[in-house]
């Protein structure tokens, strides 16, 4: 695979995405394990895929109309829980199957042959172009931004809300800018490993990184040198396997997982014993 | 100028009440222990203190103001278990969250003078030799010390304490009492809890809270006013010494 990484585009391209996808797993992975907003994030790349299907219908960019819905599905989940009255976790669950459900419908009034959309369902890293990698770069530099200018607020924040809250340090504009980071982030990942496998992708490099260190900083560098461990491992698998890239990518990140857990599990049990 | 002055407070939630028609004065340098059932609105009046529940009538002010300025005045202590504790954070970095300023601050780091401020906080809660620990590592009479240390971080003028005794075991209880005794020659402290034997020789005055305020006056507890509060008998309080042994009492609703 080497050889052929300095020969086609399209591998570098490949390359770059996963790099890029990786700083976004660590931050906002990180978050969001810590947080427990695993669901929220799930809810909100599925709801995206209204998104796709509106821009297929409209005509625009479909991966703009995902970042829209999944933009208007984080903020409207923000708003209802900060109002209260109802579980998020109910608006969750709707706003997924709702994403989907107008996706589908949107798809279905598309006239003529309907368009293949496995690529926004399960990615195509390898048919990532140079327009989808300016955004990765922007959304990442973005996120990564707002990350590292308040860390110490975001760190509050994380830590204990309710006492930040009651310090007046700015919680509700932290809590919408994250939900803003996460919408952005999704659509970022769709590209890769499209909207039904983002989750783990978000998911196992900040959770194994959890499981062997202790501090926020070094958890969050570590999800990010996870994030390109398993996005260049399974980039390689696939290519000599010739099997789907972004499938092969979850795989290895869920398997890793799996592997650090069980072995922090045994050193656990021999501390304790 | 009274610390807290709560009067005709009501909040409901929902249909349901909450607190009924509270009326309560807290006054410089006062230790008053909030003592009631699980469920009889001590957090509920925790809450309306700190402005986090919507008030239906009467009003809430924290040294005569009831805006987010006077509410910077309250060091609060939260219940440790309304806090992750295996959050990747090690223990000085938590006091030094108590130094934030109100708002988002741009590349913020915290200056000389504040580290220094948590070490000396730290010290003064018996943690000087812990600050680089995680908190993970920490026992959770340990941890209500560091929760205390981050509140007075914050330059409290009242100390606000949400159950600081709950799930602590005896030696560490008496530790924090004798701390908070300690912190009340300078400050205001209030403190919530449900556990009759958790009131110390150090609280000055005690309210007994069950939907109404039942009582509030010295730390002495008749059978009457205890019994009418947690409606079954529970141990009575003698005063002037840490730990009582009580009349006998038998299991009923009350909380233990």
């Amino acid at each position: 695979m080497l050889v052929d990484l300095f020969k086609y585009q399209f591998l570098q391209n490949a390359v770059m995405a996963g790099l890029l996808a990786s700083v976004l797993a660590g931050v906002i992975g990180f978050i969001i394990v810590e947080k427990k907003m695993i669901m929220m994030s799930g809810g909100i790349a599925h709801a995206s895929y209204g998104g796709v299907g509106l821009g297929y219908l409209l005509g625009i960019e479909p991966i703009y109309g995902a970042l829209g819905f999944s933009l208007v599905s984080a903020l409207s989940v923000g708003l209802i829980k900060r109002k209260g009255g109802t579980d998020s976790d109910i608006v969750i669950g709707l706003f997924w199957s709702l994403g989907m459900a107008l996706g589908i419908v949107f798809i279905s009034l598309v006239p003529g042959y309907p368009p293949n959309l496995s690529s926004y369902l399960f990615g195509n890293i390898l048919a990532v172009t140079q327009a989808d990698l300016l955004m990765m770069v922007v959304v990442a530099v973005v996120v990564s931004l707002i990350f590292l200018a308040f860390f110490n607020n975001w760190k509050a924040y994380l830590f204990d809300e309710e006492f930040s809250g009651i310090r007046g340090s700015g919680v509700i504009l932290l809590e919408f800018l994250l939900l803003v980071m996460v919408a952005l982030t999704v659509v970022a990942l769709i590209r890769i490993v499209g909207i039904i496998l983002a989750l783990a992708i978000l998911i196992a490099p900040a959770a194994s990184a959890k499981l062997i260190f202790r501090r926020m900083g070094m958890r969050v560098v570590m999800s990010m040198v996870f994030g390109v461990v398993f996005m260049l491992g399974g980039l390689s698998l696939a290519y000599s396997f010739n099997t789907a890239a972004g499938a092969m990518i979850v795989l290895v990140a869920v398997v890793f997982y799996i592997v650090v857990y069980v072995a922090t599990s045994f050193k656990l049990k021999r501390r304790v014993g | 100028m009274n610390v807290i002055e709560v009067s005709g407070l009501d909040v409901y939630y929902g249909s349901v009440q909450a607190l009924k028609d509270i009326n309560l004065v807290v006054r410089e340098r006062d230790f008053l222990a909030i003592m009631g059932p699980n469920g009889g609105g001590k957090s509920t009046l925790l809450k309306a203190i700190l402005g986090l529940v919507p008030v239906d009538s009467g009003e809430v002010k924290i040294f005569g103001g009831s805006g987010r300025k006077s509410r910077r005045l309250i060091g609060y202590v939260p219940q440790f278990s309304s806090v992750d504790r295996n959050f990747p954070i090690s223990v000085i970095e938590v006091v030094l969250l108590g130094a934030l300023k109100p708002g988002l601050s741009f590349f913020h780091k915290f200056n000389r003078s504040e580290k220094l401020r948590a070490v000396d906080l730290l010290n003064k809660v018996g943690l000087g030799d812990l600050k680089d620990r995680n908190i993970s590592q920490l026992s959770g009479g340990e941890f209500q010390k560091l929760l205390i240390a981050r509140a007075l971080m914050t330059e409290p003028k009242l100390l606000l304490l949400d159950e600081p005794t709950a799930s602590v075991d005896m030696s560490s209880s008496q530790d924090i009492y004798s701390l908070l005794g300690e912190l009340n020659k300078e400050i205001t402290i209030v403190m919530v809890t449900h556990n009759v034997m958790a009131i110390s020789s150090n609280v000055k005055e005690l309210a007994c809270l069950n939907l109404g305020l039942v009582y509030h006056g010295d730390p002495e507890l008749s059978e009457e006013v205890v019994n009418g509060l947690f409606g079954c008998p529970v141990e009575l309080v003698a005063h002037g010494v840490p730990h009582r042994v009580l009349k006998e009492h038998q299991e009923g609703n009350h909380v233990s």
